[in-house]
Parts: structure tokens; C-alpha cells; sequence
């Protein structure tokens, strides 16, 4: 795939003033905004990704920021960044490199250009490497005039000064006149890649509907931008991205949380029934409780507890009353919830509880990505405690899978927790937009025949009756003591215990009649499997088609119900030599698969709090050399 | 309106499973009591929820013979908040005890009092562990000597109904197993109550703490170590009804003075419904040698009730955005469609 850094040096020499600029076709870019956290990236990006998406280019985002709400202006702690991947081939991650970067301040410079491949772009805010800036962050001598950046495209751009300019009739404080340098430099970026300005101008309209100032600010210092990169020296030449071949329908961009939030607003309309969450904020989960809390209209009932464990179990007295529960958390929020998610083992109550995982122990690192809570989610209780696990593998995919996690729980009346984590939950793609019809049923019944009633009675998937509070005749009593089969009465009898444990792992197993058989990916050929889930579901789909377009050959499964896993699995890995599981953690899911299957796998970790990189995982493979 | 008149009886209320409190248990009178109370309150039996927590108090739900769930330990508020919004039809109640609402699950009942949801509390207090079998709990007196303080509790105890009236709870009521007839009363009063109603009883634990409350609830000196506040009586107590309460504005204080002795203006006259919390406070906190301990409905104010409220905005919601519409929904904000003319349809193969 054609990139801007494999392109000669000379393509931005031999240009003459007033000379047209020449247009080159790339396959594919990563571009990447930092600055200041208050500069406005997280902005910037997010209109970047959407004209991207509707240039009709794939694309999928990854945003950076501090966990600092306001660290030290000019710090590199304080640096905030978005990354944008855009192509014209179906993509799968945010990017492992930025070929172009475009830098606010030197903080933001001294923290990304590390990042960007010899060959690559940079364009900096040159008004903001003055001594005092370069202090901030930590640079002893100015990196634009040393030879430190030579090995790159270096574009500095008076963006500050410029914006200043174009803003002097308007009547603003020039310090927020300054404030717009943000639009002053994606009007660059859209310049550079020959993209319209128009739902970015549609979006400011919008915004500032009710300030005209900020209005007409933005949009001059979007368009003086654009304007810069049609007229300036320093740029003669533009990229342009042609358009993706993804299937036809009508998209949108979309962020893992607002997936899973949609999914369950959408379980909802289709099970007919009124939604309850019950959470406590906490990053990166906290976007689903605001997601939800909007949307009151569909009769999504959203509470914020006091603390995650009553959200837990706020959602099991939701569920108990007939609702569709959820809770949304992130790992040490799991932690305090495990006594709770217990309760509703042993009610058998349907809680859907949703873990976008982080880096951790403990605070650990909230807005850093890791995987490493599938223990946790998988065995992390007292007593034998089963219930189904599932992991989101994109950040659209979990619309489907927040619905299907949904289902399964009320299904089998068990609590289920729903993996994501915050790649995924920040990150974003482009998404077709489901047919609603295609969404399925999503049947519920609840009992209200008096005649044979019992509270613990079995239905074919081994299920206890769903029964609400306030149905005439079916008092009974549920609690966290163990109870008889069918009767419900508490039992200590160590004989009934010992057959409610084993049914309670068996009606859990049953739920594999609900999950598909995983695919294989690739040729099936090779003798090298690659085996992921969740969030590294991109990376490798990214590493086996460029692997497989160097020539080497090598085949992917992706897990997404792990537990119970799908019923294929064992057989596919046995066929395997190489048997490699890629995950963010020391190797839970291998030691998951090896447990399960006796299998021997090969582990790659990482806990680098970012997500994989697609060089990372190809050089892996390679790594194998003559082993293959 | 009530459709028909329904006519329930103590033994309707009462599950047949075997009851397994300690023999001469408080807990017998209280469970007693509320199920002398349900079949008043002219509700359908299938409505009544009972929500517990963990602890000797929390078995209760297995004895009634309504729907019940038994949660986990301090728990049991937050489960019945999630109840309550799902179905504000429902009459739910939540039994717990001093160890259960006021340790482990300290958190949940200060929440729930300050949200209000109509929910009833009736907690348990015999100022003692005893299904862990007698370690101090945080209403034990201060000097306590229980299995985990051999030399004496170091802890100043919490008083639940102050604590209550701290945490902005609307409803608020002191009672005690053994006044049989007053339980009754305040249980119906709470029930009334719209809005969380918190109701302390005072529960004797035989074997682990006996006699805990003898120092004012016994019968030889009840009358003279008590007060029975009734909303709009003026605050005598005493065998010869004389004594009474009077206020110190010198000292911002509560005093007991002589009935005889002073204008029975200045006798305070009990006014549950007062906005102001101090005086509830007040008389909540009393305690002797120097004060009677007040029993009764200490404080009952109007406050709006969560789940109306919540109900309330999504209706409003629904009102100013109308239904919500799902295929918009997920449209969102910004969507772009890609033709089957734009595409390659080589690149589609």
C-alpha cells in the first residue's frame, strides 16, 4: 500500500511560485493532531475522522489524552493527541505510525515525533517554540533550527500568528482569538489531503448557533487554513485518498461505548422492555452511563450509585423487577461488584455487566489500554461461579455483541459480563448502519401460570422462570443461600449443593448452542495460527494481510466468546504447529486455552498500556523464520 | 380507588417455613407485628417486596409469605433502589440490622435516605453481631465487652435515628420490640409515609446482648427513662406525667424541667413536620441518665420521592423530544452513504 514515506524526498523540491500543486494518490495515511490538552484536538480529530468518513474512506481513530483533566500548560504531560488511519482498503486499526504529524507546541512535538517514520510530515505551530515554550517541555536546544528533526518533512506554519491576523476584525480578546488555531490547522489537514470543508463549516454553523463571534471565528480560521495550504511554498504538494470499497448503506463514525450504549438501547426496543443501568463513573466506562442518561426518551432508566457496588446491585433489583439490567464499570470497579455478580449467580437473575478493561492494579493507568481482566471476569469470584464471557472485538462491533450479551442473560437467567477496553472505547471506525429488521428477535416471557409453579424449576436450557415482583400467587423467596433445586427452599444439604454447582456449570456450558463456531481467517493453510480477542482483533487482521501480502502465509482465529468458548475451537488449534496468542496481559487467554484444550501455545504480551502494533505482531511471525 | 376491599389475615402474611431465631428473639415480636400490619394496609399481597441484607434481622424475608429476597450483607437498599425505579407500584421494604445498615452497608442507607424513593426501612438494632455470634457492632455501647473486645469497645456508638435525620431522611421513627402496639403504629405511619421511612426498632439479642435497652426500656422504669412523641402533643413523660421537655435558647439545648414548675407554654410541643432538622435532632440524640429516650415518629416532612421524580422526567422527556425513534437514533449526528456507483465494482470481487 502506497504511503506518504515511501514517496522520494524530491516530490517537495522543484516547485515554482504560482505554479499549480500536483496532486499524488496514496493508499492509505495516519495522521495525528497534538497539542496542548487545551488546544482542542480531541475536536480536531473527531471532524477529521468524520470528513474522512464521509470522503468515503475507511478509517478507525485512536485518541490520546492525558488522565490529567489540566496538567501544566506546555508540558509534555499535558499533551493531548488524536490518530486518525484513513484509507482506501478496509482497515482494522488506528495506525502503528503517523506519516504526517501536526504539532501544536514543542510538548506536543517532543512527545509524538518519535512516532512518525523517517520520510514522514511534520507541521508544527513554529509561534509556539519560543524559549519559554521549549523549557516547558523539556527541550534544551530549539529542535526546528538543530538537526534533530532532518530525517523528516519539517513544515513549520506560523498557525498562532496567522489565525491572530485573520481574526483582527473580529471582535474578540485576541487571547480566544488564539483559541481557533485548532481550525486554522485542520483546515490544513484538509488541504493537504483534498478534502472538503463542508461538514466541518456544517458543524461549526451548528455549534455556535447562538454566538455569532465564535462563529464566524471558526469558520475563518478553518478556511484561512485550507487557504495557507493552497498558497504557501512550504506545501507543493497534496495527497489524495481514493475513495474506500466498503459495501454500500449508509455509515456513521462510532466510538466502542456508543455501540455498546446503542446495542442497548436497541435490546431494549426489541425485547420490549425498559432499561436499567446502574453505574458509578469511572474511566474509560463512564461515556456509556452519559451515552445512556440521554436518551430517557426510550425509557432507559439510568441510575448513578453511590458506588460500584450498589450499581451492581441496584441492576440486580432492577432485574428482579423485570427490567433489563446492566451495569457499566471498569476492572477495579469489577473487583468491588464480584460479591454482587454472586448474588445474581445464585438468584439467577439476567445482569448484563459491561468491563471496559485498563491498565492495571489497582488507579493503575485509567486511560491506558490493557487486557488483562479476563481472569478476573472469567474465574475473579468466590465459590464456583460461572457465567458467560464475551469480549468486543472493534469498536462497532460492540452494537451487536452488547445485544447478543443481552440475550444470552436473559435466555439462561445469568448474570454475563461484556469485555471491551479503553481502545476500544475511545477508539472509533466507520459502521453501516444495521437494518432493523436484520436485528432479530428478542423474545421474554415471563411466568405468571400459577399451577406448577416453583421458583427453581428447569426450562430445556436448564433457566429458572422470570417471574416480577407483583404477579398474584407466585410469592416466593430468592437469596443468596443455597437453594434446593426446583423448591427454591434454602438448603444445606451438602448432596444439593454439590448438584446445584454442577447444574449451574452446566446451564452456563449450554449457552455455547448461542455462539457461532469461529472462523478461520486466512488461507488454512498455514501452519502458523494466530489467535486474539477482543481488541487485538485489528492488529492481527492488519499483520496477517500485509504478511500475506509479503508472501507469508499465516491463519487467524478471533475469539469472541470465551466463555463458554466456541465448540470448534479445540479441534482448530489442534491442527496448528504455531499456535500464537497475541494479547495485552502476561497470557491469560493462553493459559484459558491450555487449561481448557491441553494445547501447547505460544504467547505474545504486552503491557505497554497502547495497542499492538501491526509491525509488532508481523514481526512476531517473522520472528518464527526457518522455524515455520 | 380501591376496586374492592381485600381481606387478608396475620396467617396470610405468614410463609410456614420454620422460623429460626433464637428462642425469646425480639425478632418474633417484630415479625409478628408486621404481619399484623399488612393485611391493614389494603394492599395486594403479590405488591409487598421484602428486600434484606445479612445478619439474624435479614432471615425475615424467609417468613413472609410475600415475594422476598434475601441479598447481601449491607447491600440490601441499593437492590431495593433498582426494585423501586423498575416498579414504583410495589410496596418494598427493607429489614436490616445495626451491623448491616450501619457498617457494612453505611454507605447505602445514607444514599438511600437522601434520595428519598418511597421504600420503608425497619432496622434491627440489638446493638450487637449475633448471627457471627456476639462481636460489638457500631451501636454497642462505648466499653462493650463482647467476643472481639474482651477489655472493651474503644468506639463511640452511632445513633441510627440521628444518623438518619443527618442524612436528610423524611421519615424518621424510633420503636422497640416489646411495644408491641407502638410497632404496629409506626410500621402503618411509615407505610403512609411517602417517601424512604426509617424506622429504628430497638431489638433485644437474648444471648448475646441481653438487657442492652433494660436501663430505659424496662417496665419499672419505662415511663420515667422515655418519651412517646405524638405529632402535635406537648413532650410530657414520667409515671405522674411530670416531667417535660423545654427549650434553652440561652444554651441551644434541650431540658427536662417539672410539669408543675413551668407555663405550659413552655412545654415543647412535638411538631414532626418541622423543615428544620435540629430539633429533630435534638430529641433523636437523647439519652439518659439526663434525658428520656424519644420513641415515635420523630420527624416526617414532604420531600419529593425519587422514582416519581424520575418517572416524572422521562415523561417530560418524552413530552418535549417525543418517543424515541431507534432508527434515528443510531444515525446520530453525521452519516454519509456510499452508493454502489461510487464503488469499484471490481474492487467489490
Amino acid at each position: 500500500m502506497k504511503r506518504i514515506t515511501e514517496l522520494d524526498a524530491e516530490i517537495y523540491d522543484n516547485y515554482e511560485q504560482g505554479q499549480e500543486k500536483r496532486i499524488q494518490e496514496l493508499d492509505q495515511v495516519t495522521i495525528r493532531f497534538a497539542g496542548d490538552s487545551g488546544d482542542g484536538m480531541q475536536i480536531t480529530g473527531s471532524q477529521f475522522s468524520a470528513t474522512t468518513g464521509i470522503a468515503g474512506n475507511a478509517f478507525n481513530t485512536f485518541p490520546d489524552f492525558p488522565a490529567e483533566i489540566r496538567a501544566p500548560a506546555g508540558s509534555v504531560a499535558g499533551v493531548s493527541g488524536f490518530q486518525i488511519h484513513f484509507s482506501r482498503e478496509e482497515i482494522h486499526t488506528s495506525g502503528d505510525f503517523a506519516d504526517v504529524l501536526i504539532a501544536m507546541n514543542p510538548a506536543a512535538l517532543k512527545a509524538n515525533f518519535k512516532d512518525v517514520p523517517r520520510g514522514g510530515v511534520i507541521i508544527v505551530n513554529e509561534d509556539a517554540f519560543t524559549p519559554e515554550d521549549l523549557e516547558k517541555a523539556g527541550y534544551t536546544s530549539n529542535p526546528l533550527e538543530d538537526e534533530s528533526l532532518e530525517v523528516y518533512h519539517v513544515v513549520p506554519v506560523p498557525i498562532t500568528r496567522l489565525t491572530v491576523e485573520q481574526l483582527k476584525d473580529v471582535d474578540m480578546p485576541e487571547k480566544d482569538k488564539r483559541r481557533s488555531k485548532n481550525m486554522f490547522a485542520l483546515g490544513i489537514a484538509f488541504w493537504m489531503f483534498d478534502m472538503p470543508m463542508l461538514p466541518t463549516e456544517q458543524w461549526i454553523e451548528k455549534k455556535f448557533a447562538k454566538n455569532e463571534i465564535l462563529k464566524k471565528a471558526n469558520l475563518l480560521a478553518l478556511r484561512a487554513g485550507y487557504s495557507f495550504g493552497h498558497m504557501t511554498e512550504l506545501l507543493p504538494i497534496h495527497f489524495r485518498i481514493r475513495t474506500a470499497h466498503l459495501r454500500p448503506g449508509l455509515y456513521r463514525n462510532i466510538t466502542g461505548n456508543q455501540a455498546i450504549s446503542l446495542g442497548l438501547v436497541a435490546a431494549s426496543q426489541l425485547a420490549n422492555l425498559p432499561l436499567f443501568l446502574g453505574s458509578y463513573p469511572i474511566t474509560p466506562a463512564s461515556d456509556i452511563l452519559h451515552e445512556l442518561s440521554r436518551h430517557k426518551n426510550f425509557r432507559i432508566r439510568t441510575f448513578q450509585a453511590e458506588d460500584e457496588i450498589a450499581a451492581m446491585a441496584s441492576a440486580i433489583g432492577a432485574a428482579y423487577a423485570g427490567s433489563l439490567a446492566v451495569t457499566s464499570t471498569s476492572g477495579p470497579g469489577l473487583s468491588l461488584k464480584t460479591e454482587a455478580m454472586n448474588l445474581a449467580v445464585m438468584a439467577e437473575l439476567p445482569v448484563l455487566i459491561i468491563n471496559v478493561q485498563r491498565a492495571g492494579p489497582s488507579t493503575g493507568m485509567p486511560t491506558k489500554v490493557e487486557q488483562a481482566d479476563l481472569l478476573q471476569a472469567l474465574v475473579g469470584r468466590s465459590g464456583e461461579s460461572p457465567l458467560p464471557v464475551i469480549a468486543v472485538r472493534s469498536p462497532a462491533d460492540g452494537f451487536r455483541k452488547a445485544i447478543h450479551a443481552m440475550q444470552i442473560a436473559v435466555k439462561y437467567m445469568t448474570p454475563v459480563i461484556l469485555l471491551s477496553d479503553g481502545y476500544l472505547a475511545n477508539g472509533t471506525e466507520e459502521w453501516k448502519l444495521p437494518d432493523l429488521s436484520d436485528l432479530g428477535e428478542f423474545k421474554v416471557a415471563f411466568r405468571t401460570e400459577k399451577e406448577g409453579f416453583a421458583p427453581y424449576l428447569r426450562d430445556e436450557h436448564l433457566a429458572r422462570p422470570w417471574v416480577k415482583p407483583g404477579t398474584p400467587g407466585l410469592e416466593h423467596r430468592i437469596g443468596g443461600l443455597e437453594k434446593q433445586n426446583i423448591t427454591g427452599a434454602v438448603s444445606y444439604d451438602g448432596e444439593n449443593h454439590q448438584s446445584m454447582v454442577q447444574l449451574r456449570a452446566q446451564k452456563i456450558m449450554n449457552v455455547q448452542k448461542e455462539i457461532p463456531d469461529v472462523v478461520v481467517l486466512g488461507s488454512g493453510r498455514s501452519n502458523i495460527l494466530l489467535v486474539g480477542w477482543g481488541s487485538a482483533f485489528g492488529v492481527i487482521t492488519d499483520a496477517r494481510l500485509e504478511l500475506a501480502e509479503e508472501g507469508i502465509d499465516v491463519d487467524q482465529v478471533h475469539v469472541d466468546y470465551i466463555h463458554p468458548l466456541p465448540a470448534n475451537l479445540g479441534d482448530i488449534l489442534r491442527r496448528y504447529k504455531h499456535v500464537i496468542v497475541i494479547e495485552k496481559n502476561m497470557g491469560q487467554f493462553a493459559f484459558w486455552l491450555q487449561g481448557i484444550y491441553s494445547v501447547n501455545v505460544e504467547k505474545f504480551n504486552q503491557m505497554n498500556g497502547k495497542p499492538f502494533k501491526t509491525s509488532e505482531v508481523m514481526s512476531i511471525v517473522k520472528g518464527l523464520g526457518s522455524n515455520i | 380507588m380501591k376496586i374492592e376491599t381485600l381481606h387478608y389475615s396475620k396467617s396470610d402474611f405468614a410463609s410456614g417455613q420454620e422460623v429460626r431465631w433464637c428462642p425469646g428473639c425480639g425478632d418474633y415480636s417484630i415479625l409478628s407485628a408486621v404481619q399484623k400490619t399488612l393485611p391493614e394496609l389494603e394492599l395486594e399481597k403479590e405488591k409487598f417486596v421484602f428486600v434484606s441484607g445479612i445478619g439474624c434481622s435479614s432471615r425475615f424475608p424467609y417468613y413472609m409469605n410475600t415475594y422476598g429476597f434475601h441479598t447481601i450483607h449491607g447491600r440490601a437498599p441499593a437492590v431495593a433502589m433498582g426494585l423501586k425505579i423498575s416498579n414504583p407500584d410495589l410496596s418494598v421494604w427493607v429489614v436490616t440490622g445495626d451491623g448491616d445498615a450501619l457498617s457494612i452497608g453505611g454507605n447505602h442507607i445514607y444514599h438511600l435516605l437522601r434520595r428519598n424513593p418511597d421504600i420503608n426501612v425497619l432496622l434491627f438494632n440489638n446493638a450487637i453481631y449475633g448471627l457471627t455470634k456476639g462481636q460489638y457492632s457500631p451501636t454497642s455501647a462505648h466499653g462493650s465487652v463482647t467476643k472481639s473486645s474482651p477489655y472493651g469497645s474503644l468506639e463511640e456508638p452511632v445513633n441510627a435515628a440521628s444518623f438518619a435525620i443527618g442524612s436528610g431522611a423524611t421519615f424518621v421513627a424510633r420503636t422497640a420490640d416489646i411495644l408491641v402496639k407502638h410497632m404496629a403504629q409506626v410500621m402503618a405511619e411509615g407505610y403512609h409515609h411517602e417517601g424512604t421511612a426509617f424506622m429504628e426498632v430497638l431489638q433485644n439479642c437474648q444471648i448475646f446482648n441481653n438487657g442492652a435497652f433494660d436501663s430505659f426500656l424496662d417496665k419499672e422504669v419505662r415511663e420515667d427513662k422515655t418519651i412517646m412523641l405524638e405529632h402535635g402533643k406537648p413532650m410530657i413523660f414520667g409515671k405522674n406525667k411530670d416531667k417535660a421537655l423545654r427549650f434553652n435558647s440561652q444554651i441551644f439545648s434541650l431540658e427536662v424541667v417539672e410539669t408543675a414548675k413551668v407555663a405550659p407554654e413552655e412545654i415543647l410541643v412535638h411538631n414532626a413536620e418541622l423543615d428544620n432538622p435540629a430539633l429533630h435532632a435534638m430529641l433523636s440524640a437523647m439519652k439518659g441518665p439526663d434525658f428520656p429516650v424519644a420513641f415515635g415518629v420523630i420527624r416526617r416532612v414532604k420531600k419529593p420521592v425519587y422514582e416519581k421524580l424520575l418517572h416524572q422526567q422521562e415523561e417530560d422527556v418524552i413530552q418535549s423530544k417525543g418517543k424515541g425513534n431507534l432508527e434515528e437514533l443510531l444515525q446520530g449526528r453525521e452519516t454519509w452513504r456510499i452508493d454502489d456507483a461510487v464503488v469499484d465494482p471490481e474492487l467489490l470481487q
